[in-house]
């Protein structure tokens, strides 16, 4: 096929191009020609096609996502902010450590294994050209019902997926959610998160600055992974030498991206580079374009010096392709001798493929002739805008109109069978089928994993400063109210660090919805924002970087909608960290915060097939306090598990099975104390002799406190209930096995 | 030029649980054919023309010391013009 | 003067900065081998860490004992060296034919990470003398390729000859033949153990300190010659 180059656009303008086909709309098209003053390349249309689709150009939600700066809290701990690949946070002792959550939903759906695989991959990726060496990964899931045959084919994969990329990288797997409900069959939901850790003067950027400086890609060979839609450009012609299929899903080989990691690891501690970015959505369009509308401006790129693993590749599909375990550095020259000897040293391929100019367009050249010139702030940074329409949906009236009707046990024979179905159901039960196929040891510095409140990790030997991560959503109230469902989620998020004895310091969010070309998704997405940059606002925690999936549905039919709220937050000694079972029999048992009866969203009346009417009212006021006593009275707490999915019941059944350490408690009101949701408590155990120093804490913080009992026995006594932690351990730890074995 | 094919399958004696995994599957599937599966792997490698004995003596032992390990292993070579 | 103590880190090692870790706890000082140099550095002993060497391509290890590190490693070993192979360490000296047998696919086909329960049968070894005889220990362990195979005449003779030196309990994880987890060569120099010594050294970060114990029996062991 004739290469298409910029000087054929030139004199031919009314070539007709695919441009429907690959996504782009009339409006867009007519604007990419008025920047470039012609008609665009075949290679410049699939850079503007991937680069101006929603998944990269955000063009849906930028519109809302400003309120995260334009709310943001003033926080001093903010290295980098939104707009890098990740957000980096000052944690003392000269340490920044570097966290994001990213989807990688659709590609799980289609290809289970290396879906997910390819998401860890990627967010890894992200963590790494910050310039930080990844310390942990944790992964919200959501699956459609946990006895459907689709999930019996999508699971297993994605955790062997997870398992297989994640153990291979030599990255504990320290948290993460599993998560059951209709409403993500046939859309699972694939969030992988990923942390980092560097010295402060380590910080890389995305940023191509200095006319002269090499442009370096490096890492694995590139080939057709994940084409798919552009190769509709190449497909004019038949060429008989090329292979017929593209893949449209990506492969990982995890292997190449652990000698990656030691590579440009050696690389920053050298100080080698300029600025560095790694090629995820889009590849080098994407790599090259940011990069240069990020720095100085200008770029060169000699393409047919790329290595391809793919010989009959034509110049768009190189450009477009999604290999993975690839980077793009800024070398100056002087450093480019010493630069590849390091990749030579762990056999990385490495290649000069261009240079930074003192000029404003970025030109793509393929055996001297140019095909592509273009503006790069055009492609990376100016997309289209849209503001999509939006429209409160009916249901949200009408579900709150209605009463919420679930049935509730009353006899002591009614709450302890109410007890064992919950914690058997397979959003409550004992998920180590999962969690058993992740390394949570390699690195030798998690100090809490699974299913803690939130994972924990050691960040320095000598002074034991570590840092806690946890990732919650409850979808369920996100449908009810989206507004307070993203405040709830990120004060249970809040909650979950503070409750291991950390500080939350900063958020990251993954937002899973349906179509943004539905009014009725639209208003979720856009009160989800507002929610979360007002509780943010109101916390005190800067978001510090994220990610939007739209499109999860299935026809007409969206997604609950689902933000992921990821909080880090920093503990100055982690040998202090208060683990969630009870390490012993003889200490006082307290619930910090009161209940109420709304069962809305709640996983007992989930299992009674109702979602509710009203979404619980935030009280973040009340949650900052309480963080503040989870935090002032970390030394009494002996133990502390949060109450949330499963309400007390779940809280108690799972302090009791850690260490197998019973307990014997008094509630009134017991159904609700048990199974309501209510959002602000947590389950705390001390020594008898601290009972003052408890009560001070309710009295300083204004948090009401209840005695419930004491730890100890082979048994979890309820009132006159009476469950033994054999009887417990059975229905929670047959259901995985049962489902997934 | 040659390809040469070197399968290696695991000694009849060892565990195979790839293969148990996969002889359960396939019933499931409504396939009842299979009496019993075992799974292995197969090398294919390209050479210019045809190989000399003495080439072909080098790839046996290359069979035998890196594409196999002959603690649990066996393998056959075979040449395909 | 503390004994030197190499660690060697193969492509796409994993546990090499752990197992040094586990060293300069023990008190010796921990000296970073790369797979490409077949200089030894006047280390007193080896550990071949856990990891995916290659990626656990072609099989686990096969790879890597062929690196020049690996050249010098077999011939100090066959002259009494001590050497432990932990996990992805453990299969390359298989490969290696510096112990018999070979690791294989977990019989249940999954990665399995759990806190494992063993019994030390033999402390007459190198990395195990500071044991007491069947004291049982739990250390992590973590792998998909860790069921231990070997012909019937091997078994017998790793039997006979003690040079199991250490047995899965309560659980078998991974279908290994006689629950073996750890075995030696002829002249106890040569240890290899698919559960993870250098994850058990603090209770911050670990099950239990028992796995200290493997690198102190070393230090031991050197003390005496």
């Amino acid at each position: 096929m004739k290469l298409d180059t910029v000087a054929i656009a030139s004199q031919n303008p009314d070539t007709e191009q695919p441009f429907a086909q690959l996504g782009l709309k009339d409006d867009e098209y007519v604007r990419i020609k008025e920047i470039l003053g012609r008609r665009p390349t075949s290679s410049e249309l699939a850079m503007y096609s991937v680069m101006w689709s929603e998944h990269c150009s955000y063009k849906s939600s930028k519109v809302h996502l400003k309120q995260f700066g334009e709310k943001a809290p003033k926080s001093d701990a903010l290295l980098v902010g939104i707009g890098e690949n990740a957000g980096v946070v000052d944690i003392g002792q000269n340490y920044a450590v570097t966290f994001k959550i990213e989807s990688h939903n659709h590609p799980s759906f289609v290809e289970p294994y290396q879906g997910a695989a390819t998401g860890v991959g990627g967010i890894v990726r992200d963590i790494l050209t910050m310039g930080a060496r990844p310390i942990a990964v944790m992964d919200p899931l959501r699956f459609g019902l946990a006895d459907a045959p689709d999930t019996r084919r999508v699971l297993p994969g994605i955790v062997a997926g997870i398992g297989g990329y994640g153990n291979c990288l030599g990255l504990p797997n320290i948290g993460g959610e599993i998560v059951f409900d209709e409403t993500y069959a046939g859309n699972p939901l694939v969030n992988a998160l990923c942390v980092g850790v560097m010295k402060h003067e380590d910080i890389k950027l995305a940023k191509a600055h200095g006319a002269g400086n090499l442009v370096v890609l490096f890492g694995a060979k590139t080939g057709g992974d994940g084409i798919g839609g552009v190769s509709v450009l190449a497909s004019e012609t038949f060429n008989a030498a090329k292979p017929t299929k593209r893949p449209s899903v990506q492969v990982g080989d995890p292997f190449a991206e652990k000698v990656l990691i030691e590579c440009c690891l050696e690389i920053f501690a050298a100080d080698l580079v300029v600025g560095i970015q790694d090629l995820g959505g889009a590849g080098l369009s994407c790599a090259t374009s940011e990069l240069a509308s990020a720095g100085s401006g200008g770029m060169n790129i000699q393409l047919e010096k790329v290595p391809l693993r793919d010989p009959s590749l034509s110049p768009e599909e190189i450009l477009m392709s999604e290999s993975q375990e690839r980077m793009c550095a800024i070398v100056e020259p002087a450093n480019i001798k010493y630069f590849l000897g390091i990749c030579k040293k762990w056999d990385v391929s490495a290649t000069v493929i261009g240079e930074v100019t003192s000029g404003e367009r970025l030109n793509i050249t393929f055996n001297g002739e140019l095909i592509v010139d273009v503006p790069p702030r055009t492609v990376a940074h100016d997309g289209p805008v849209y503001n999509r329409p939006i429209a409160k949906p009916a249901y949200v009236a009408e579900l709150a109109a209605k009463e919420l009707k679930v049935p509730m046990p009353e006899s002591a024979v009614e709450i302890k069978a109410a007890i064992l179905k919950l914690i058997a159901s397979p959003n409550i039960a004992d998920k180590s089928w999962v969690t058993s196929q992740y390394d949570k040891y390699v690195q030798g510095n998690t100090v809490l994993a699974q299913p803690e409140d939130a994972g924990l990790i050691r960040i320095d030997e000598k002074t034991n400063l570590g840092v806690a991560v946890s990732t919650d959503a409850n979808a369920r109230w996100s449908y009810l109210d989206p507004y307070e469902g993203a405040k709830l989620a990120l004060a249970e998020s809040c909650r979950n660090i503070a409750t291991t004895g950390a500080k939350p310091l900063a958020v990251t969010n993954c937002l899973n919805f349906g179509s943004p070309e539905d009014p009725g998704v639209m208003w979720q997405f856009a009160e989800t924002v507002r929610g979360l940059a007002d509780a943010c606002l109101e916390l005190g925690l800067p978001v510090t970087g994220g990610n939007v999936s739209f499109y999860n549905q299935t026809g007409s039919v969206a997604i609950l909608p689902t933000p992921v709220i990821g909080v880090l937050g920093v503990i100055q000694d982690v040998r202090k960290r208060t683990p969630m079972g009870l390490p012993k029999s003889g200490l006082d048992l307290y619930l910090i915060g009161k209940v109420d009866s709304n069962l809305s969203g709640s996983e007992w009346a989930y299992l009674h097939g109702e979602i509710g009417n009203t979404a619980p009212k935030s009280d973040l006021a009340m949650e900052a306090r309480l963080v503040n006593l989870l935090l002032d009275g970390q030394s009494i707490f002996q133990a502390a598990h949060d109450v949330s999915n499963g309400g007390l019941a779940a809280t108690l059944v799972e302090t009791v099975l850690k260490n197998k350490i019973g307990a014997e408690v008094s509630l009134t009101n017991t159904a609700v104390e048990l199974l309501s949701e209510t959002p602000g408590r947590v389950l705390v155990a001390i020594n008898e002799s601290d009972t003052n120093g408890i009560v001070a804490l309710a009295g300083k913080y204004q948090i009401p406190i209840y005695k419930i009992g004491t730890s100890g026995g082979n048994d979890l006594v309820i009132n006159d209930i009476k469950i033994s932690i054999e009887e417990l351990s059975k229905a929670h730890t047959e259901t995985f096995p049962k489902l997934f074995g | 030029m040659a390809t040469i094919i070197v399968e290696v399958m695991l000694k009849p004696e060892i565990l195979d649980p790839q293969g148990q995994a996969v002889a359960s599957a396939l019933p499931r599937l409504g396939f009842t054919f299979a009496k019993s599966v075992r799974q292995g792997k197969r090398f294919e490698i390209t050479m210019d023309g045809d190989p000399t004995p003495a080439e072909l003596a080098e790839i046996e032992k290359a069979a035998e010391t890196l594409l196999s390990n002959p603690v649990i292993e066996t393998y056959v070579v075979k040449v395909i013009k | 003067m503390s004994f030197r103590i190499g660690v060697v880190t193969f492509p796409g090692s994993l546990d090499d900065r752990d197992a040094a870790r586990a060293v300069e706890m023990a008190g010796a000082t921990a000296v970073p081998l790369f797979h490409a140099s077949d200089d030894l550095k006047e280390v007193q002993a080896v550990v071949l860490p856990g990891g995916f060497s290659y990626g656990d391509y072609l099989r686990c290890g096969a790879i890597a004992r062929f690196a020049p590190i690996m050249n010098s490693i077999v011939t100090a070993a066959e002259h009494g060296f001590p050497v432990l192979g932990i996990c992805n360490g453990f299969q390359v000296l298989c490969e290696s034919h510096l112990l018999p047998g070979a690791l294989t696919r977990n019989s249940n086909l999954h990665f399995l990470c759990r806190d494992q329960k063993l019994k030390i049968e033999n402390t007459n070894t190198f990395w195990t003398n500071g044991f007491t005889k069947d004291q049982e220990i739990t250390i992590p362990l973590k792998n998909g390729e860790g069921s231990f195979q070997c012909d019937d005449e091997t078994l017998n003779m790793l039997e006979s000859e003690g040079r199991v030196i250490a047995r899965y309990l309560d659980f078998d994880p991974n279908g290994s033949r006689n629950l073996i987890a750890g075995i030696s060569n002829e002249r106890g120099n040569v240890v290899g153990l698919m559960p993870h010594p250098e994850h058990a050294i603090e209770t911050l970060t670990g099950p239990s300190t028992d796995g200290l114990t493997f690198f102190t029996s070393v230090l031991h062991q050197l003390v005496g010659r």
